[in-house]
């Protein structure tokens, strides 16, 4: 019997080192998810980003749904996720922007090129409200139902196959 | 020559830099608050939270410019008279346990902390046995 428990820490050893050895293997999982989920939006009134649409604030989330999309003209997988948003918005969907360190002669330019699939766009020059939901990059977009309450976080830039599952997420939080 | 001037056009066209916002930094992301006192807080602070874009920094030590926004809301919220404390908080309500480089006691994170106690006690009372043992055999060996 003790000659077997003799062998415990070698097994031991060798138990941790394959873990490690595994996990190696394994893809890093870059992503900060936000913990804001199912918690109200801070309170915001951002200014508008550029001359063509209004601001935003936690006071245009009542009644419906929205999308909410934290962007930034200067990001590129933004460009990539344009069609999409545009997409959706061709689906009713109400898109309210947050642009961030943005300035308004880029977003007017950003717009123009890829389409403008906003109601509204807010300037988050200092990362402000980004930090104040947890969103931790760009492009990244929040369901946000018809109390302003935070529903269901994308993290990145929304692929074709993305689409559907923000519908479903946006009809949950009806 | 042509070659040069060409090469000195494509190197003044650098590109990969239109991957990065051009706006100037917040206020209090390169500055330090007057109070030297309260900058000793805030910079303490800073040390001890991780950078969401280069996460193997701490917001003190990047250049990203979220990093730079992040300063800026531990230095303005140390200004308007938050606690370091209530500072981390907020942000660990946002990111979780993950933006904050102190550990802290959870629900997932206990037994870090229980573990090595544990393992103590084990070796004590080993220790201890171990260490009465011999006695008792010596005590034996003297009375034989």
């Amino acid at each position: 019997m003790r000659s077997v428990y003799l062998w415990v820490p070698l097994a031991l050893f060798a138990f941790f080192a394959g873990l490690a050895a595994y996990m190696l293997t394994q893809e890093k999982d870059q992503f900060v998810e936000s913990t804001m989920i199912g918690q109200p939006l801070p309170e915001f009134a951002l200014d508008p980003a550029y001359a063509g649409l209004p601001g935003a604030a936690k006071a245009d989330f009542t009644g419906k749904p929205r999308l909410l999309n934290i962007w930034a003209s200067w990001c590129l997988p933004c460009i990539a996720e344009a069609p999409q948003l545009e997409a959706l918005q061709k689906q009713g969907v109400e898109i309210v922007g947050i642009a961030i360190r943005d300035r308004p002669e880029d977003v007017a330019n950003f717009l123009a090129k890829y389409g403008n699939p906003y109601s509204r766009i807010g300037s988050d020059a200092i990362s402000e409200v980004q930090l104040a939901i947890g969103s931790s990059g760009v492009p990244e977009t929040f369901v946000i139902d018809g109390k302003g309450v935070i529903r269901y976080q994308h993290i990145g830039d929304i692929r074709e196959s993305d689409v559907a599952k923000l519908l479903a997420e946006l009809e949950k939080a009806r | 020559m042509i070659r040069f001037v060409l090469a000195a056009i494509i190197a003044l066209l650098a590109l990969p830099v239109a991957a990065q916002d051009s706006m100037p930094p917040a206020p209090y992301a390169y500055n330090q608050l007057a109070d030297p006192r309260l900058e000793a807080e805030a910079s303490a602070l800073m040390h001890t939270l991780r950078c969401l874009k280069c996460q193997s920094q701490s917001i003190a030590d990047s250049d990203a410019p979220m990093a730079g926004d992040m300063r800026h809301q531990v230095r303005s919220r140390i200004l308007a008279g938050e606690s370091p404390d209530e500072i981390r908080r907020w942000l660990i309500a946002r990111y979780g346990d993950y933006v904050s480089y102190e550990p802290e006691v959870s629900s997932t994170t206990w037994p870090l902390f229980v573990a090595p106690l544990l393992l103590l006690l084990v070796v004590g009372a080993v220790l201890l046995r171990r260490l009465g043992k011999r006695r008792s055999d010596a005590e034996g060996g003297d009375v034989a």
